[in-house]
């Protein structure tokens, strides 16, 4: 049983961890207060012989006090955690500069798009990578999150990131990943019978180890792209074969 | 009987709102039915919002001039229902039937020509069916379209029913001035329902 | 029934009270095809626990398969290829069996526990009423949720098995077959739920307006037992919200089988529509499914304490208060899908502020203890068990409303601690205290005790380690609706748990047979109950146990509130409500106000 948070890993995950610890607290505050007096009522006014209950009807002014109290607590509670959802979830907010992919997810996998050397994810280096994908680390990712049949959910625990991919729609999120390393992928919204082995991987790699990575699937995808268009041409190379490339880190 | 009628006397219950259990519940129903129509027409809304390129310009498609009619025939059935119970709260009997029969008969009337406009619309590829639809605009104009008159047309045509049950009962000399529930909570039924196609004809064929 | 007297509207329509009819019915008039309202609450009463067996051992198949995922159920080899082939099951039934357990002890079982049971039994009988406004309308309302029950039970059988897209039945994956392979099962899911509504509504009307006009003389609106505010605000909910459920039924089913494409995205439709409808309707829905338990916790509660409720007043303006917010927070349901973020920062505040009356209302039920003469008898165990689960269920609630960590444990098994929290400790524990409360008055005869008391002590200990470590599996990111946790690396090192909470369930079940047998055994061989067991107040509790047809020999006339325990004068700790007025409550000669009178102000 375990009520403390894995060490994120986002630039964001801090500020999350930390309201959700600041909610632990008041929670378990209350929780003991409240199940302690419980529990202390039913021990001191249990029936005893001679004893009779007190004629109360109740009391405005404790009325007003447990009102107000918890009002003012869960209000705060909603202004501590607006600059944190504006932060994750805004649009409008996220930083500039950030590289860009998109992300497809289909019953039961994740296709990443990633664009050309010149940015165009038409060019012909742009390639495709299925369940395990690759991003830099220490700078600003916005992934482009579409759904091709039915709704899945992208959620990354360490990244303290989930958001739902809708088909017909492309969702953007960010993140910042300060620390290189492997991290869990799975589908957070039942999709279909597959639902429990959508599972996938993103890599978060040093700017440099990206950039080979990178570089070395371009020109994978540039070749076979000139392969397709030589077969086009008599050859009978096998056709796009290499677009789609499952795995390999 | 007599020892019924007086206990009834003595029956005191606390006031509510003064109105009858049938017509209390028929107002409750009501609401429910409101919030029926609300869902759909709501759907509606927001998916003519998101789509309109899929909503053709008013008479495009549909037939205006007709539904015009149509819609003047439900408002006079409204008036005759009125004058329905206005007859038996005077114990004219022959009244009430007269105005039920004058009521139904309009009703009727209604969903006749919805029908058949509804014939005429399919015979020109205005579907609810995504992949058969051939008419302006797109998918979501017929399933809409369909949705929102069809469930309206399926609640005259029940209010027809309730209405044929209810001469039927008038027939029997069931009612007068002091016992008048059923055609009292039937007319508001049907009033509703007029009052639920205004807002549909306004916002479907004329928006 | 009724003739017209000179001079007065005769529309009222009300049935008989037991003193005036004598008339004999025939037996299938009486137990099937019956009007009474105490019958159709027990004809509810039984349906809706073979419901609640049915969908626990739904439950219990999921936990078999998340405990030992691929291995071959015991006594699982009767099922057939398409759903368990020797005993293992398979993903698809899987999905099944979650939609399924879902839907059965929403729809089929805590739903009409709390509102076709209580509501039935309670609204007439607190309020001094013979019967339902429309007793008619009450048998059908009963006679609907049958056949509706039957098609959702069959769907499991049909070609493709039983709907699987979850109870939420989120489209596009519900709107069409190809997605899931299930084709019939699910339209068969719609039908169910659309009949069910006919059924709840049909009831809502009756009740909301059997309240209104039928309450009996000197019963003011601030003397109802809170059970019936609870149900009569209930029933308001029921009637608003499951019309708009009807409506998403209507067009995901015109999805499914016409071609329309209200929710399928290719041709234009918007899936996000169907959460709205659906969370629109889902989240008053949830209210439906908590706020009868609060009433019948607070009446358990002052009975026990043999106390007034602690702010009578406050606990109706909470009531009152919940079910008004409850239309503005469906969003929260809906934090992960992609609406604009402002969007859900509106919902974020609302949400967080319909936990206040959830917390005016717990700190109620502590007050309403406080001072007290506390009998614990078996109804009392189960309401103070539904405080102290109800406490950490809303508790848990906050952490999803801040909608920033809700990103984490959205759609984990947080999210499923919670709502059991919520619907098994609290609903659930409200529903036996009901139960034991009630049973004498329904069935003439008393629970056995000692077994109740088993029954309580081991559902309270197992339900915590079934539940309780799940918030656990949540925060570590554990996804609900999954068919096999193992296949997760991360979740795979969990595994332990998952099998801990398994056999907990096991010992769960168990304790539920004690009291199904203990249920059923005591209809027929219970010691027989006197008139009022409890030494409670309210009107039901002045006639025989159970009560004749018609309720009352005649209209009963009400004096004093509902909780009047322990009123320092009188001999007796508790007065019924119809009881004559003593000395100390008749308005004194010399002009100052009664004792009763100012007590009544003190309180508001």
């Amino acid at each position: 049983m375990n009520w403390l948070l894995d060490p994120s890993v986002s630039t964001f995950g801090p500020d999350i961890d930390r309201l959700y610890y600041i909610i632990l607290f008041i929670t378990g505050v209350v929780f003991v207060l409240t199940e302690g007096l419980l529990v202390y009522f039913l021990v001191r006014y249990r029936r005893r012989p001679g004893q009779r209950a007190e004629y109360i009807h109740g009391s405005t002014r404790a009325e007003v006090i447990w009102t107000a109290v918890p009002f003012l607590i869960l209000v705060a509670l909603g202004l501590m955690s607006k600059p944190v959802w504006d932060r994750v979830k805004e649009p409008s907010v996220f930083p500039q500069d950030a590289y860009e992919l998109r992300l497809v997810a289909r019953q039961f996998e994740w296709e990443a798009h990633y664009p050309g050397a010149n940015g165009d994810p038409d060019a012909p280096d742009a390639f495709s990578v299925l369940n395990r994908f690759h991003v830099p680390a220490n700078e600003p990712v916005v992934i482009h999150l579409e759904a091709e049949d039915v709704i899945h959910s992208f959620f990354v625990p360490r990244f303290r990131l989930k958001q739902d991919a809708i088909p017909g729609r492309s969702i953007p999120i960010w993140f910042e990943i300060t620390e290189p390393g492997e991290y869990d992928l799975g589908c957070a919204e039942l999709c279909g019978l597959g639902h429990y082995s959508m599972d996938g991987m993103v890599i978060v790699q040093s700017r440099s180890e990206f950039d080979a990575w990178n570089a070395e699937r371009r020109t994978a995808a540039r070749e076979a792209a000139g392969a397709v268009v030589a077969g086009r041409s008599g050859s009978d190379a096998g056709e796009g074969e290499a677009v789609s490339i499952e795995g390999g880190s | 009987m007599s020892h019924a009628a007086a206990v009834h006397e003595t029956r005191r219950f606390m006031p509510g709102f003064g109105i009858y259990n049938a017509k209390l519940g028929i107002w409750v129903f009501l609401l429910s039915e409101v919030m029926f129509f609300t869902s759909l027409i709501g759907a509606y809304i927001i998916l003519r919002f998101a789509h309109p390129e899929q909503f053709a310009a008013p008479g495009a498609v549909l037939n205006v001039p007709l539904t015009a009619i149509n819609t003047f025939v439900l408002i006079c059935s409204s008036v005759t229902m009125v004058k329905a119970y206005a007859a038996i709260a005077q114990d004219d009997q022959a009244g009430l039937k007269r105005w039920l029969l004058a009521t139904i008969v309009l009703g009727s009337t209604f969903v006749g020509v919805q029908v058949y406009e509804y014939i005429h619309l399919v015979g020109d590829g205005f579907v609810a069916n995504a992949s058969a639809y051939a008419a302006e605009g797109g998918p979501l104009y017929g399933s809409t379209f369909y949705l929102m008159t069809g469930f309206h047309g399926l609640h005259v045509s029940l209010g027809v029913l309730a209405l044929a049950w209810i001469l039927l009962r008038a027939m029997r000399g069931e009612f007068s001035s002091k016992r008048l529930g059923g055609v009292e909570a039937v007319g508001l039924y049907w009033h509703f329902v007029d009052l639920v196609w205004i807002v549909l004809f306004t916002i479907v064929y004329l928006i | 029934m009724s003739t017209a007297a000179a001079g007065a509207r005769t529309d009222w329509d009300i049935p008989e009270y037991a003193g005036e009819h004598h008339q004999e019915l025939s037996f299938l008039r009486r137990y099937v095809f019956s009007t009474d309202h105490k019958v159709i609450a027990v004809q509810f009463l039984v349906m809706s626990l073979v419901f609640l067996a049915l969908g626990g051992f739904l439950a219990l198949m999921m936990r078999w398969q998340l405990g030992f995922p691929g291995q071959p159920m015991p006594g699982g080899s009767v099922l057939p290829e398409s759903m368990a082939p020797g005993g293992i099951i398979l993903p698809e039934f899987y999905n099944s069996l979650v939609t399924m357990h879902g839907t059965f002890m929403i729809f089929f079982a805590i739903m009409p526990l709390l509102v076709g049971v209580f509501g039935n039994l309670l609204i007439p009988l607190q309020i001094g009423a013979p019967d339902m406004a429309f007793p008619k309308l009450n048998m059908a309302s009963f006679w609907l949720a049958v056949p509706a029950g039957f098609i959702m039970l069959t769907s499991f059988w049909v070609e493709g098995g039983a709907a699987g897209a979850g109870w939420t039945s989120y489209a596009p994956l519900s709107a069409s077959g190809d997605y899931t392979g299930v084709y019939l099962g699910q339209q068969l899911w719609l039908l169910s739920l659309f009949i069910l509504g006919f059924s709840s509504i049909a009831g809502a009307v009756n009740y909301i307006t059997t309240v209104v006009n039928m309450r009996a003389p000197g019963l003011t609106w601030f003397r109802l037992p809170l059970t019936v505010w609870a149900l009569f605000i209930t029933a308001i909910l029921v009637l608003l919200a499951m019309p708009i459920l009807a409506g998403a039924l209507i067009m995901l089913l015109s999805d499914q089988t016409l071609g329309t494409t209200f929710f399928l995205p290719e041709l234009g439709g918007e899936p996000l529509l169907w959460q709205h409808l659906f969370w629109f309707f889902g989240h008053p829905e949830v209210y439906i499914l908590i706020l009868p338990a609060f009433g019948i916790v607070s009446e358990v509660l002052a009975n026990g304490a043999r106390k007034p409720v602690f702010g009578y007043h406050a606990m109706v303006l909470a009531i009152a208060a919940i079910a008004f917010l409850g239309w503005i927070v469906w969003g929260h349901h809906m934090f992960m899908s992609g609406m604009n973020p402002v969007l859900g920062t509106t919902f974020m505040v609302t949400t967080l502020v319909i936990a206040v009356p959830s917390a005016i209302k717990v700190f109620n039920w502590l007050g309403t203890l406080w001072k007290g003469n506390i009998h614990f008898h078996v109804p009392f165990l189960h309401a103070a068990a539904f405080v102290s689960l109800f406490i950490i269920g809303g508790l848990s609630g906050i952490f999803m409303a801040a909608a920033p960590v809700d990103i984490h444990i959205h759609d984990t098994y947080f999210i499923v601690a919670h709502l059991h929290y919520v619907l098994f400790g609290g609903s659930l524990f409200a529903i036996f205290a009901g139960i034991t409360f009630w049973f004498p008055k329904m069935f003439g005869r008393m629970m056995n005790t000692l077994w109740n008391r088993v029954h309580f002590v081991g559902t309270f200990l197992c339900y915590n380690l079934v539940f309780f470590p799940m918030h656990g599996l949540g925060i570590e990111g554990m996804m609900r609706r999954l068919y096999d946790p193992t296949q997760y690396g991360w979740l795979a090192e969990l595994q332990p748990w998952n099998v801990f909470i398994t056999y907990a369930v096991f010992g769960l079940v168990t304790f539920q047979v004690v009291f199904f047998v203990n249920f059923f055994l005591s209809i027929w061989t219970g010691r027989k109950a006197e008139a009022n067991p409890w030494r409670a107040n309210s009107l039901e509790w002045s006639v025989p146990s159970p009560p004749p047809h018609g309720n009352f020999m005649a209209m009963p006339t009400v004096y004093r509130g509902p909780y009047e325990y322990s009123t320092p004068d009188g001999e007796e700790d508790f007065i019924l409500q119809s009881a004559s007025p003593r000395e100390s409550e008749r308005p004194p000669s010399d002009g100052t106000r009664s004792r009763a009178a100012l007590n009544e102000e003190e309180s508001t």
